[in-house]
């Protein structure tokens, strides 16, 4: 007997499925959680208040990512904002007997970055966090989702979560990409095509020969930002690539598992025939680096582009131009490159591994950050920091005049010190260029770390796959 | 939680699409933040800390909503529950919207927030009337009933999935509803172990103590 095609999701989904509630919620087994600083400890409160537990402390982890400060030399005294919440994650951390990646850990930093990294999260496993970017493990072909305190609250009693399954979309990303352009751009211009709320509803698995052809911690960029156009969780099939990426990391099945593992790792795509609610096409051959210019992700041109004119766009959106431009001290028709720049962000669960902080090391060798510009590298992980270090991309930062700091959330989640000054123009490798995320009155623009790094040296936006060289725009004019 | 039958009271009319969750309740470095206060914070105070007149929530009959009034996809980005807790720390009960993001309908629900959508026609009417009525007459929003009173003439059913609808009329404990179904998770891990242990125990885990 033959069963009928599944995809990837049903996979996972069905393999992960304990029982269906009386309210008809199904119950989704969550084989990993990650507790971060800032909900953490409402979710222990809570969890005492009730009498509860965590029921698998051995499959949950902690971390201490969205507060901390990641200047140089941090220590509790040196970051009183944090201090609460890190003595609450330490507290529930030893109540409950669970292992927590604090500051100072060597394996302290991004949740979404370590998971991976540390082989915490696998191919065809789910993940739990609450944060909305979860969905960044599915790079690996992993089922997260992101959820709020309340759901933290239930993964700790449970293990697991429960809610009706969401639709599926498959993403054909086709063509291939021109050099100089990133999963980074990808998934900007993706978003602008079908709008922050595109996915509602959705989970999504990425397809085609652009997803193929990119590396697994681009694939994490790519999966990251599915929330942002609403849908609940991305996924990318794992292939020999992935495979590679997770084989050998340190908390990766070893030994007989190991060979069982990988067996079960190669039978994870969704089966020709399997049907989707829904399938979309993206040509990505003829995309160039894209640039936010506005208030959400939806609001993206390509560096060639100009800033919309709300008075030809469509009447349904223009309320929403208006207001982005008010914001953003933008006037309609302004190219995006060529804008001033003030301060540069190259961390984040997005952009903040290893390749990231490479490409970028890449365009800053040998050149001098912009006199006007303070830019700072924020590494996803204490691993990515000290294996930056070792390559010697720390020194090409700092000699270039960026600042080189500890690894956290900083100026993506806007939780912590890390911010910038009202009115000034942040360039940044996060995933959400809303108002005042970075700092009331911050004008953020969303890019890949290339062209972060450009900006930075530049000190304007420009096209860092530009011929005839994007360093001829010296900062001398800035 | 909280159970949810009934609310009477000003409608607010925040007539935007896309309203997200940094917005509802910006991120502040406060373990124990006035919710109230944080509700809009950047959007009812300027960089002063005075108050902005025009914003909805800081004209007089808004100051007592217990409605608020979206358009599409109200509550995207961050999955921040403290933007449940900042509409509820200020005496919001219910928001009608065109659309709800996922995470931030699922939070509503475990907070005794009612998230209404209403149909696209009536969204249209609906809205036309709060604007109008600008919180002189109050609506009263029914989930027993499945119906919204004014502040108009009108009076306009929702639909709701009735688990949703029971949970929050009762006030259910969610974490409950799945504690009743143990069983089938302890035999599921049962059944794990042996088909794919590294699941269930984390290979090497002695690795990463401390």
């Amino acid at each position: 007997m033959t069963s009928s095609p599944q995809t990837l999701l049903d996979k996972i989904w069905d393999a992960h499925r304990t029982g269906i509630r009386d309210d008809g919620r199904e119950i989704i087994y969550m084989d990993r959680n990650v507790v971060h600083d800032l909900h953490g400890s409402h979710a222990y409160a809570k969890l005492e208040q009730t009498h509860r537990t965590v029921r698998r402390p051995d499959l949950t982890f902690g971390v201490l990512d969205h507060s901390p400060a990641t200047t140089p030399g941090r220590t509790d005294a040196t970051n009183p904002k944090s201090l609460q919440f890190a003595q609450g994650m330490r507290a529930g951390a030893e109540r409950y007997g669970f292992r927590l990646f604090d500051v100072g850990d060597p394996e302290q930093g991004i949740a979404h970055v370590i998971a991976p990294e540390l082989g915490l999260v696998l191919p065809g496993s789910t993940y739990a966090c609450p944060d909305s970017h979860a969905c960044t493990v599915g790079g690996l072909g992993a089922l997260a989702f992101a959820c709020g305190t309340s759901e933290l609250e239930h993964v700790l009693a449970t293990q697991t979560v429960a809610m009706k399954k969401p639709k599926q979309m498959r993403i054909w990303l086709d063509g291939t990409l021109r050099d100089g352009v990133t999963a980074k751009d990808v998934i900007l211009h993706l978003i602008g095509l079908i709008g922050v709320a595109g996915g509602r509803g959705f989970m999504v698995e990425y397809a085609g020969d652009v997803t193929r052809a990119l590396s697994v911690e681009a694939r994490f960029t790519l999966c990251n930002m599915t929330i942002e156009f609403g849908a609940r969780t991305g996924i990318v099939a794992p292939d020999e690539k992935t495979i590679a990426y997770v084989d050998g990391r340190l908390l990766a099945p070893q030994g007989a598992d190991r060979d069982a593992a990988l067996a079960a790792w190669r039978e994870l795509y969704s089966d020709p025939g399997a049907v989707f609610d829904r399938e979309i096409h993206v040509d990505c051959s003829s995309l160039t680096p894209q640039v936010t210019w506005g208030i959400d992700q939806s609001q993206v041109v390509g560096i060639d582009g100009v800033v919309p004119d709300p008075a030809t766009a469509d009447p349904e959106r223009a309320p929403a131009i208006e207001r982005a431009l008010a914001y953003m001290g933008l006037t309609p028709g302004t190219p995006v490159a060529g804008l001033i720049v003030d301060r540069v962000f190259i961390g984040s669960c997005t952009n903040a591994r290893i390749e990231d902080l490479e490409t970028a090391a890449a365009v800053v060798r040998g050149r001098r950050v912009a006199a006007r510009v303070r830019a700072i590298v924020v590494p996803g992980s204490s691993g990515v920091k000290r294996e930056a270090e070792k390559r010697g991309l720390d020194r090409v930062f700092r000699d270039a005049g960026f600042e080189w700091h500890e690894s956290g959330c900083s100026m993506c989640a806007g939780a912590n010190d890390d911010l910038a000054k009202p009115g000034e123009r942040s360039v940044a490798t996060s995933n959400r260029n809303f108002e005042n995320r970075q700092g009331p009155g911050v004008r953020t623009h969303l890019v890949s770390p290339a062209m972060a790094a450009a900006a930075a040296i530049a000190g304007r936006i420009v096209d860092v796959t530009r011929p005839g060289g994007w360093e001829s725009v010296n900062d001398a004019a800035v | 939680m909280q159970p949810f039958d009934r609310v009477t009271g000003p409608a607010a009319p925040l007539l935007e699409d896309d309203i997200n969750t940094d917005q509802i309740a910006p991120a502040i470095a406060s373990f124990k933040p006035d919710y109230a206060e944080l509700l809009f914070a950047r959007r009812r105070r300027n960089a002063q800390g005075a108050e902005i007149p025009d914003f909805v929530l800081n004209r007089a009959p808004f100051r007592k909503a217990c409605v608020l009034v979206a358009r599409n996809n109200f509550g995207s980005g961050s999955s921040r529950e403290s933007a449940v807790w900042a509409l509820a720390g200020f005496g919001i009960r219910v928001v009608v919207a065109r659309s709800f993001a996922d995470i931030f309908r699922e939070n509503c629900l475990k907070n005794g927030l009612l998230p209404i959508s209403l149909d696209a026609g009536d969204a249209a009417s609906f809205e036309d009337e709060v604007v109008a009525a600008d919180g002189a007459t109050p609506c009263t929003v029914d989930l027993v009933a499945q119906t919204i009173a004014g502040p108009g003439p009108k009076t306009y059913r929702f639909s709701i999935a009735p688990a949703e609808r029971e949970a929050l009329l009762r006030g259910l404990d969610d974490i409950g509803l799945t504690l009743d179904a143990l069983a089938s998770i302890v035999a599921w891990e049962e059944q794990m172990k042996h088909k794919q242990p590294w699941l269930q125990r984390i290979p090497n885990a002695e690795a990463v103590q401390r």
